[in-house]
């Protein structure tokens, strides 16, 4: 499963063959996910370092702002 | 290969996050402000309220952050960090694109796959929780409401997803143009049938119970026991100024990230032509 498709200069190929590629993407995802998390939900509704506010209240004005839920 | 999108995707992303934070320190913070002061003015007048009823006003707790960090670092650190991860993403979302998605160049399929994220992430599910400055959410309903915004989140993307593979399997059947419209048209009545089942904030228990049946948690005036109005309710401007500007600076943030993307995507992939065979790892990146 190498680049099977011709790569003409004007449509996209398969740029993602293997398996290999596939411990990069779910990495990204989960990093990107994780900071999704923190930015937006952490000690809103739930929170993964106890009950401190730490967070929410240092990236509160981003928070509202990104359109997430906030107190 | 994907690495090289995933670091450029981080890259524009935050590149983009950096544009909205500025437009957010320019258009936002203000609005954020008067919300604040919308919100101590009210406090004060409901502590006169207690006061005269005889209850005890509860003492508010110390700022962790003051106004100022929060106005000028922290809004930044969160909007730029919050830009990188939905570069991240979209760079994955883009490499698994390519190829999936019919005959598009690379830089209108960065175009396309920009709009999905501004649509996905943000727009479709702020049709039915639109984003709120301070002073409006309730406290009890916070665990409601942010599981509310993140299953509309996480239904909009998938639907979205879900449209462009039927669009896919239409074509051969419909031709590109109807078979986009068609998706289309699915994606609207399927995302449409999840609005209509989920509550209206305001509808929550919680709110229902306190406030009567109201489409939002936005404030109402303050009322005496007479029944006067000792503080008016939220002002409509400032709501409205506040989402109006929330909405231009995702499309900021996701017009940037599409527009940067789309001259290095296409790039990688002029490279990759010149060496055919086998797909060149970057030492660096």
């Amino acid at each position: 499963m190498s680049m099977s498709t011709l790569p003409t200069t004007r449509t996209t190929p398969v740029v993602l063959p293997g398996t290999r590629a596939a411990l990069w993407l779910f990495g990204t995802v989960a990093l990107c996910l994780a900071a999704y998390y923190f930015i937006g939900v952490d000690q809103g509704a739930t929170s993964v370092f106890g009950n401190s506010m730490y967070i929410h209240e240092f990236v509160h004005d981003a928070r509202h702002f990104l359109g997430f839920p906030c107190h | 290969m994907e690495r090289r999108f995933i670091v450029r995707g981080l890259l524009v992303g935050a590149i983009g996050g950096l544009l909205a934070f500025v437009f957010a320190r320019i258009f936002a913070e203000p609005q954020i402000q008067r919300a604040i002061d919308y919100e101590s003015g009210r406090d004060a007048a409901q502590a006169v309220l207690d006061k005269a009823a005889g209850l005890t006003a509860e003492t508010a707790g110390p700022d962790l952050f003051s106004r100022t960090i929060q106005a000028n670092v922290g809004i930044g650190v969160g909007m730029i960090a919050f830009g990188a991860a939905m570069g991240g993403l979209y760079a994955v979302a883009y490499a698994l694109a390519c190829g999936r998605t019919g005959k598009l160049r690379p830089r209108n399929l960065a175009l396309l796959v920009a709009l999905g994220g501004f649509l996905g992430f943000y727009l479709i599910p702020f049709i039915k929780y639109p984003a709120n400055p301070p002073a409006i959410g309730h406290e009890e309903t916070i665990r409601d409401r942010s599981g509310l915004y993140l299953v509309m989140v996480v239904s909009s993307i998938a639907f979205l997803v879900l449209a462009v593979w039927l669009g896919q399997r239409l074509k051969p059947r419909f031709g590109n143009w109807n078979a986009t419209l068609l998706a289309a048209l699915a994606c609207a009545v399927a995302i449409g049938i999840v609005m209509a089942l989920l509550p209206s904030l305001g509808h929550l228990h919680a709110n229902v119970e306190q406030f009567g049946r109201h489409p939002t948690e936005t404030p109402l005036p303050l009322k005496d026991p007479q029944g006067r109005i000792v503080y008016p309710g939220f002002p409509a401007d400032v709501l409205f100024n506040f989402r109006f500007y929330s909405v231009a600076a995702q499309a900021i943030l996701w017009a940037a990230i599409g527009l940067c993307f789309a001259p290095l995507a296409e790039r990688l992939f002029a490279e990759t032509a010149q060496a055919p065979g086998t797909a060149p790892e970057p030492v660096t990146a």
